[in-house]
């Protein structure tokens, strides 16, 4: 790296933290929040919305839209994985040379019994942190990464021969990333239709405590299922790659 | 101590585009990301933030009492999940350049595509 | 501001630093999970339960489960390729 190009670099470096240090002290003081958007929206979820935790209910009922927006970003970076990753795999399928695992890397035994004990347990957990959303921290995002986890416990503990079989089932795992993604956006179709406005909480809302809060389990489901399936897209690509294709 | 928060999320910002500049290897460079990435959680919730306030969720506790700002959280917690595939799709892509080049240095890339 | 906010935000403070100076892939990525970690320990203490929930399954275990793929699979791609040239 030559001198200009480490001057031109000092400066950027001092005039973008030198901005940010400026800003911030133009912040409140930590600590002391005062902006009412954030208020009314912690004050009114339980009594509008019949969900108890507000966090979720401003992700996926008062900022839908920008949820769709997220889960959008998500699909295309899944897209894109499993174009770039697949078509080397199928160069290098149609070539022939199916090299295998490097000798050095058998699993051992202990490891795929904690695989196989553990894979159970954490999806059942999964299944819960997704569909108690609006009761408990967790929903849709947090509740997809610890399903696509839970698979992915099988393929750590080293049945690499899974690895192999998950070719034939790769449509699989991407259809049901496109139905969820696309039923996350036919609620926002469905509030539109019954009451004129994307994303309007248009299902019954019960009463707070129970699995309630109109269509938020619904969403939560939606983006849970897309999550983890394009998680394992891409874990399924990148150790396909690490594992039997040496190109 | 008023903006120290904001001090910490000023200095990730800076030592993760430090290292993107000076970095020898993409796959640091991707992980450098990621410790920009951090700095923008922790300016947001820092934002957030209410003294003697508890966590947003009214399971045990009165719908009056102060809590932290849930907005800035529904914020953060798209962004953690979306932002790991965005640094997968790099990751791919840096795979696909080290087919095509044979090298995972920035400089050496950039004299070989002249 | 309490002493548990003050001591982890210098932790990450300074862990993110050393991540950036770890210049071997390896060694890296595992500072990586440790920055996870320690931001979902700040998270909880800024009173965020979800967002901690996610950090500590996607710093912890997703990012490094990808990164150390990726890096096993570049030098997998490194030894073919000098097979490759010492076979020519």
């Amino acid at each position: 790296m030559n001198r200009s190009r480490k001057v031109a670099a000092a400066v950027g470096l001092l005039l973008v933290i030198g901005g940010f240090v400026w800003g911030a002290t133009g912040l409140h003081k930590f600590g002391n929040y005062n902006f009412r958007y954030g208020a009314i929206v912690a004050k009114d979820s339980v009594p509008d919305r019949a969900a108890v935790n507000s966090v979720v209910v401003t992700a996926f009922d008062y900022r839908a839209f920008d949820t769709l927006g997220e889960e959008f970003i998500l699909f295309i970076s899944v897209l894109s994985v499993g174009v770039l990753l697949r078509r080397m795999r199928e160069e290098h399928e149609s070539d022939g040379d199916d090299v295998g695992p490097e000798p050095t890397m058998r699993g051992s035994e202990s490891m795929r019994w904690l695989g196989a004990a553990l894979a159970a347990p954490v999806a059942l957990l999964a299944l819960e942190v997704i569909t108690h959303g609006t009761l408990t921290p967790g929903g849709g995002f947090q509740g997809g990464v610890v399903l696509m986890s839970a698979v992915a416990f099988t393929f750590l503990g080293g049945e690499y021969a899974l690895v192999a079989r998950l070719r034939g089932s790769a449509t699989w795992l991407e259809v049901s990333e496109s139905v969820a993604a696309a039923a996350f956006a036919l609620l926002g179709l469905g509030g539109l239709i019954s009451t004129g406005i994307f994303f309007e909480n248009f299902i019954y809302k019960g009463q707070a405590g129970l699995l309630t809060g109109g269509f938020i389990p619904l969403a939560n489901i939606a983006v849970g299922a897309e999550v983890a399936a394009g998680f394992l897209v891409v874990i399924s690509e990148l150790l396909y790659q690490r594992l039997l294709s040496s190109d | 101590m008023g903006i120290y928060p904001y001090i910490v999320a000023a200095w990730l910002l800076g030592v993760g585009l430090y290292g993107v500049i000076t970095s020898r290897n993409y796959v640091h460079l991707v992980i450098c990301l990621t410790v920009m990435q951090a700095s923008t959680y922790v300016l947001l919730l820092s934002v957030g933030y209410v003294t003697g306030g508890k966590a947003p969720i009214f399971a045990d506790i009165p719908t009056t009492s102060s809590v932290v700002d849930p907005v800035v959280q529904a914020l953060s917690l798209t962004d953690v999940v979306v932002e790991a595939t965005v640094v997968a799709l790099l990751l791919a892509l840096v795979i696909q350049a080290n087919k095509r080049y044979r090298t995972t240095d920035p400089d050496r890339m950039n004299r070989m595509t002249d | 501001m309490n002493v548990l906010l003050i001591v982890l935000l210098t932790f990450v403070g300074a862990v993110g630093w050393m991540t950036v100076i770890t210049r071997e892939p390896v060694r890296q990525a595992i500072m990586a999970g440790l920055l996870g970690l320690l931001l979902a320990a700040l998270f909880f203490a800024l009173q965020a339960p979800d967002v901690a929930l996610s950090e500590i399954v996607i710093g912890g275990g997703a990012i490094p489960i990808m990164l150390l793929l990726a890096i096993g699979k570049i030098r997998r791609q490194d030894a073919a390729a000098e097979r490759e040239q010492a076979d020519q």
